[in-house]
């Protein structure tokens, strides 16, 4: 009887849960009647791409702020908080309704009697990020009005982008894009994640000066396993005896870049910040690997550049194979800074793509919101979990790439060219 | 295309990051923890090594112990039939000292009883001898009582003597 009971009240609760989720969109369409059609585009890349401020969990308003470091026209240098840049504002909408909307304003700094002002634009070339602006003659605004309705006929002139100006509902302003090392979302993640990864890492050498040749079980036990797949897996087999060398640098990158793959994964706080999926952080670890595989590079590796093996005419009057060796040289790097960038951002696109199919079904019903939420969250989770193991895949394909490059520049010559056979295949 | 363009002061943060990241583990980090696993997978290996070696003595020891005891059992063998030798060595030559012994005891009873014998011989004799002189002595002076009888006998040594 209680077994009975307990299976009816699992079907019960299992049946609400399907109702709840069928009928959330009637409850959502009817709240957010008023907010019309999602910008996907808009979302997407928000989401994608980096910001002044930490979005807070269920609030599109509030940001946690982040110090704004930025150098003026001038070559002064400025550091305030993101939070001056924009102001929580109540704002009523058609139907008589006020919600709260967070909105840029101008941040007015004075130094050594000059008035600085800030802004993060919406109608400018340099959308989202900090610029420095200066106020115009009205013989200028006039002119940029009358080119605005020249050439965007289509579009109002609150929302011209004019090449150098900055358009705030109307009114231009010449822009400055600051010199900018604020510490945004992204940066302030990068720390975060380093942090991660040097209290994991020692926490490991802790445990090793504590407990001796003890070995360590589950979290560590697993870090361990994690280094000795990537050492002995990947480093020891392919650099052999050169391993030690360069060990530091490939675990490194390992760790840290596995480390961004799965923080990115998190959607909170310490969480969430596209990092890896960003070009500028893909573009630093390619950068490395190439300076480390150039600088240590040796005599047989650039004589493989600069005079291969290969008949005469192909290199001799005309340098061909050197032009494509030297291509070469960079296309390896640059394959390793889009792979790993073109993959996570991928994986976090369709995420939120599949996210948002929700948002944009619920313009054809309740009945097709509440089966679109129902796939979309299947969807979702079946990809977040294949990011998980992208994420790992991504990080051992950089190292186990690096590694590669690395060893074909160090090796000795009959080494090198069976590497270079195998990657070629 | 904002995704597609670096964004300058992120390469600044994420360069002096990684390279913070980087001369802090390997450092303090990697090295000690390669070290570590290292030297474990060699103690490992040393521990397997050395409990194989050591079934391997235990499977001989038994082996070996066994031939110890043979040896042993041949040895107990040997020095027990060399000690029958020796017991046996010990009374013959006990036994033919004994007998050396009584042959030179006889031996030299036998001389001196040849010895006394001699003794009691030539006391024999001399008494022998004393008594026959007494005899004759006694004889003698019966012979020659009267003077015929002397004077007879003085004649017929004298005679004797002539004749000589």
């Amino acid at each position: 009887m209680h077994l009975l009971t307990t299976a009816m009240n699992k079907k019960i609760a299992l049946l609400l849960l399907l109702l709840a989720i069928l009928v959330a969109p009637f409850s959502m369409s009817a709240a957010g009647k008023d907010e019309g059609s999602v910008d996907v585009k808009e979302t997407i890349f928000h989401h994608l791409g980096d910001g002044y401020g930490w979005e807070v969990p269920f609030s599109h308003t509030y940001r946690i702020p982040l110090p704004v470091i930025v150098r003026a026209e001038d070559g002064k240098w400025f550091c305030f908080s993101s939070s001056r840049l924009s102001e929580v504002k109540e704002v009523t909408a058609a139907d008589g309704k006020t919600k709260k909307e967070a909105e840029a304003i101008i941040y007015e700094v004075e130094k050594d009697g000059k008035t600085y002002r800030f802004y993060t634009p919406h109608v400018s070339e340099h959308e989202g990020k900090v610029v420095e602006l200066f106020p115009i003659a009205d013989s200028l605004q006039a002119e940029l009005e009358s080119e605005a309705a020249e050439n965007a006929a289509d579009t109002d002139l609150n929302h011209y982008v004019a090449h150098g100006y900055t358009n705030i509902d109307g009114k231009f302003w010449r822009e400055y894009r600051c010199f900018d090392i604020s510490i945004t979302k992204n940066v302030l993640a990068l720390f975060i994640a380093a942090a991660l990864v040097t209290l994991m890492v020692m926490s490991l050498v802790r445990f090793y000066t504590r407990k001796g040749f003890k070995a360590p079980r589950k979290g560590m036990g697993f870090l361990e396993l994690c280094v000795d797949f990537i050492y002995s897996g990947v480093i020891k087999s392919t650099l052999g005896d050169k391993a030690p060398r360069y060990a530091p640098y490939l675990l490194t990158a390992f760790f840290f870049i596995l480390t961004m793959n799965l923080l990115g994964l998190i959607v909170i706080f310490p969480g969430g910040a596209n990092l890896t999926g960003n070009i500028a952080i893909t573009l630093v670890m390619a950068v490395m690997t190439f300076v480390i595989t150039n600088v240590n590079g040796n005599k047989h590796y650039w004589k493989e550049i600069f005079w291969p093996d290969v008949p005469i005419w192909l290199k001799c009057p005309l340098p061909i194979m050197q032009v494509i060796e030297i291509f070469g040289m960079f296309t390896k790097p640059a394959a390793l800074c889009v792979r790993l960038f073109a993959n996570m951002m991928g994986g976090h696109m369709i995420v939120i793509t599949l996210t948002l199919l929700i948002f944009i079904f619920a313009a054809f019903g309740a009945a097709a919101a509440g089966a679109s939420t129902f796939v979309s969250l299947i969807f979702s989770i079946f990809m977040l979990a294949l990011d998980v193991l992208v994420s790992f895949i991504q990080a051992y394909v950089f190292t186990l790439l690096s590694t590669i490059f690395i060893s074909m520049a160090v090796e000795e010559h009959h080494k090198a060219e069976h590497k270079a056979e195998e990657d070629v295949a | 295309m904002e995704l597609f363009t670096p964004d300058l002061g992120l390469v600044f943060w994420m360069f002096i990051a990684f390279i913070l990241l980087f001369l802090i583990l390997a450092k303090w980090g990697w090295p000690a923890i390669i070290k570590q696993m290292e030297g474990r997978a060699d103690a490992i290996d040393k521990g397997v090594e050395y409990a194989r070696e050591a079934k391997e003595q235990l499977d001989h020891a038994r082996e070996s112990a066994q031939k110890v005891i043979g040896e042993a059992q041949a040895q107990q063998a040997e020095i027990l039939r060399q000690a029958d030798q020796m017991k046996s060595q010990i009374i013959e030559a006990a036994k033919k000292e004994a007998s050396e012994e009584a042959r030179k005891v006889m031996e030299a009873a036998k001389i001196s009883i040849e010895q006394s014998r001699k003794e009691a011989e030539l006391q024999f004799r001399n008494e022998v001898s004393k008594f026959s002189i007494d005899i004759a002595e006694k004889m003698v002076r019966n012979q020659l009582k009267n003077d015929d009888a002397q004077k007879q006998l003085v004649n017929k040594m004298l005679d004797e003597i002539e004749k000589n």
